[in-house]
């Protein structure tokens, strides 16, 4: 009677001393992952002196905004984000719909050479964004473009193509080819294929590659240093790095809240569409 | 039906305004900047032919080969810990984790689509030395070790870069690789394991081999990747102390801005390139030869 009691327990325990070494690890695991987020949270929330003279480890003091106001106001934290949000949404828009217009041409059309020009999308992804900059910096500066936010939108475009065409086009060859001749049996013609077909055939993969050229280009850094040179037309990222230079050492508060504001922005997507983003961002690594 | 799906026009249509945008704003500069690695100046103060200079002058340059060497050190190192943590990881959400493993690996994704800016920002407060200490000073003195400036050296900011792009990526390494692992074939592993083969033994004999090609796209993407490092080094610590942390894609973006010498840097930013491929293409070789060897 007993016996037979205390064996699905003992067995029970068994089980979980040996799987012990795992939920340690794992919870080490996470607890790395998590540790450095978690305080820059708490420190975008701390005043200057908690920085100076109390522990890393300290809950703050109070829980004001005023960092927030501060790199707001102070920082220029909002300009930065507009400037962000108007180089990236057309850039992306643009790239979306040259993307899966030239991914239709080269997958569901038939015509010749169409492997040839894929495989020079292709060369686009490995080349690295080095060779392109000086030339570009010469052309807008020569057009007058310099000062504005065109080259960021126009060089975004550009460098986000070869991933989206490459994408797109390895989406639509999964589209089974008889949908789109029956559609031309039905007497569409080839842009109503495209738009009424295709478009809709591919939203979920278009929403995918979205995500990516979203992450791709909100967290540039090297386009956005590279032609903007005034206060006024940095982006988050590129106004980010100048916090430091602003505030050097000083003010730790605004800095933190900075970070955390870009952060958040990125956790927020992630909260709710990290499944896609998962998938899309390793669908998109043949990016190197 | 053909000729509606070949459409010339309407080829042209669809793929002229990428291809168009593609070839003027990537393909014309890339040939562009193959003809400044023959001049030297820049866009505001004109240039001049000095043929092959910049070439001699790249391999006369200790900075640039300093950068040459550090962009290698730590892209090798920074492969091989992305891939083999990445894959650590990967067997840990498979045979550990099994169907609980989707919370652990969207977690340890996370870091992932962090903007790099940001990360590096924080790593710098993370190692602080001066005026305050940073968590990981702290952790050091109360284990009774001596405050360290972790960015006064160069090792210690090289490895510091390290862990922090390892920190960021190793979640990524580890979905790419799950993948992959989650595909192998169930009874394969369940016949191995009747045969007797288990932990160590049937990770080595049964599940690297079957792993090997996903572990061969994982390399050459983290290779490529890393090669190309830039925002990390800039927000961490922008090539410093000195110039031992600045790799070429830094050097590059230095002498051609900072200094304005197009043509020079130019002549860094396409041996960047050849190293891209070279190392791809060796990676290529390197692997096939495994790979005939093994079917020995």
């Amino acid at each position: 009677m007993t016996t037979l009691a205390v064996t699905p327990f003992h067995r029970r325990v068994r089980t979980f001393v040996r799987r012990l070494p795992v939920f340690i690890g794992v919870a080490i695991l996470l607890a790395i992952v998590a540790y450095p987020l978690i305080w820059l949270l708490l420190g975008s929330f701390k005043q200057q002196d908690e920085f100076l003279s109390e522990p890393f480890w300290s809950l703050p003091r109070n829980w004001s905004l005023d960092n927030y106001t501060e790199a707001f106001v102070g920082g220029g934290l909002g300009k930065y984000i507009l400037n962000s949000v108007i180089a990236v949404f057309p850039s992306m828009f643009l790239i979306l719909f040259l993307g899966t217009a030239a991914g239709f041409a080269l997958e569901v059309m038939v015509w010749k050479g169409r492997g040839a020009v894929l495989l020079v999308f292709l060369a686009g992804v490995m080349i690295p964004l080095q060779m392109i900059l000086l030339p570009l910096f010469t052309i807008y500066f020569k057009l007058h473009l310099t000062g504005t936010l065109w080259p960021l939108i126009i060089t975004y475009t550009a460098t986000g193509l070869p991933l989206t065409v490459f994408m797109m086009a390895t989406f639509f060859r999964a589209v089974p080819r008889e949908i789109f001749e029956a559609a031309t049996l039905d007497g569409a013609n080839i842009y109503r294929i495209f738009w009424s077909v295709g478009m809709p055939l591919v939203r979920n993969a278009l929403f995918t590659v979205a995500l990516v050229q979203f992450f791709f280009i909100w967290n540039d850094l090297l386009i956005a240093l590279t032609f903007t040179n005034s206060q006024d037309l940095r982006t988050i990222q590129a106004g980010l790095l100048n916090f430091t230079g602003q505030y050097g050492a000083v003010d730790y508060g605004p800095m933190f809240a900075g970070i955390a504001v870009n952060v958040v922005g990125t956790l927020v997507l992630y909260l709710f569409l990290n499944q896609k983003v998962m998938k899309g961002l390793t669908a998109g690594s043949v990016k190197g | 039906m053909e000729r509606l799906l070949g459409n010339p026009r309407a080829v042209l249509v669809l793929l002229g305004p990428a291809l168009l945008v593609y070839s003027l704003v990537m393909l014309v500069p890339i040939v562009w900047s193959l003809v400044y690695t023959v001049y030297e100046g820049n866009a505001v103060s004109g240039f001049e032919f000095v043929g092959i200079d910049n070439f001699v002058r790249f391999f006369n340059d200790p900075t640039a080969l300093e950068a040459v060497g550090f962009t290698l050190r730590y892209a090798l190192i920074l492969t091989v810990l992305q891939v083999v943590v990445g894959y650590a990881l990967a067997l840990l959400y498979v045979f550990y984790l099994k169907k609980a493993s989707s919370l652990v690996r969207t977690l340890v994704f996370f870091p992932v689509i962090l903007p790099t800016v940001a990360v590096a920002l924080l790593f710098r407060r993370f190692f602080e030395a001066a005026p305050t200490e940073g968590p990981i000073n702290s952790i050091m003195q109360f284990v009774g070790l001596n405050t360290f400036d972790w960015f006064g050296q160069p090792d210690a900011s090289f490895w510091v870069i390290l862990m922090m792009d390892l920190w960021r990526s190793m979640g990524f390494y580890a979905v790419l690789l799950y993948a992959g692992v989650v595909e192998i074939p169930e009874d394969i592993i369940e016949s191995a394991r009747i045969d007797g083969a288990a932990g160590w033994r049937l990770v080595r004999h049964i599940i690297l081999p079957l792993s090997l090609p996903v572990l061969l796209s994982a390399t050459i993407f983290s290779i490529n990747g890393t090669l190309k490092v830039f925002d990390s080094v800039v927000a961490l610590t922008n090539g410093g102390p000195g110039t031992s942390t600045t790799p070429l894609t830094v050097y590059m973006f230095q002498t051609s801005f900072s200094f304005g010498q197009y043509g020079y840097g130019s002549t860094v930013a396409l041996m960047l390139t050849v190293m891209c491929l070279l190392v791809t293409i060796f990676i290529f070789r390197a692997s096939r030869r495994d790979l005939t060897r093994n079917d020995k």
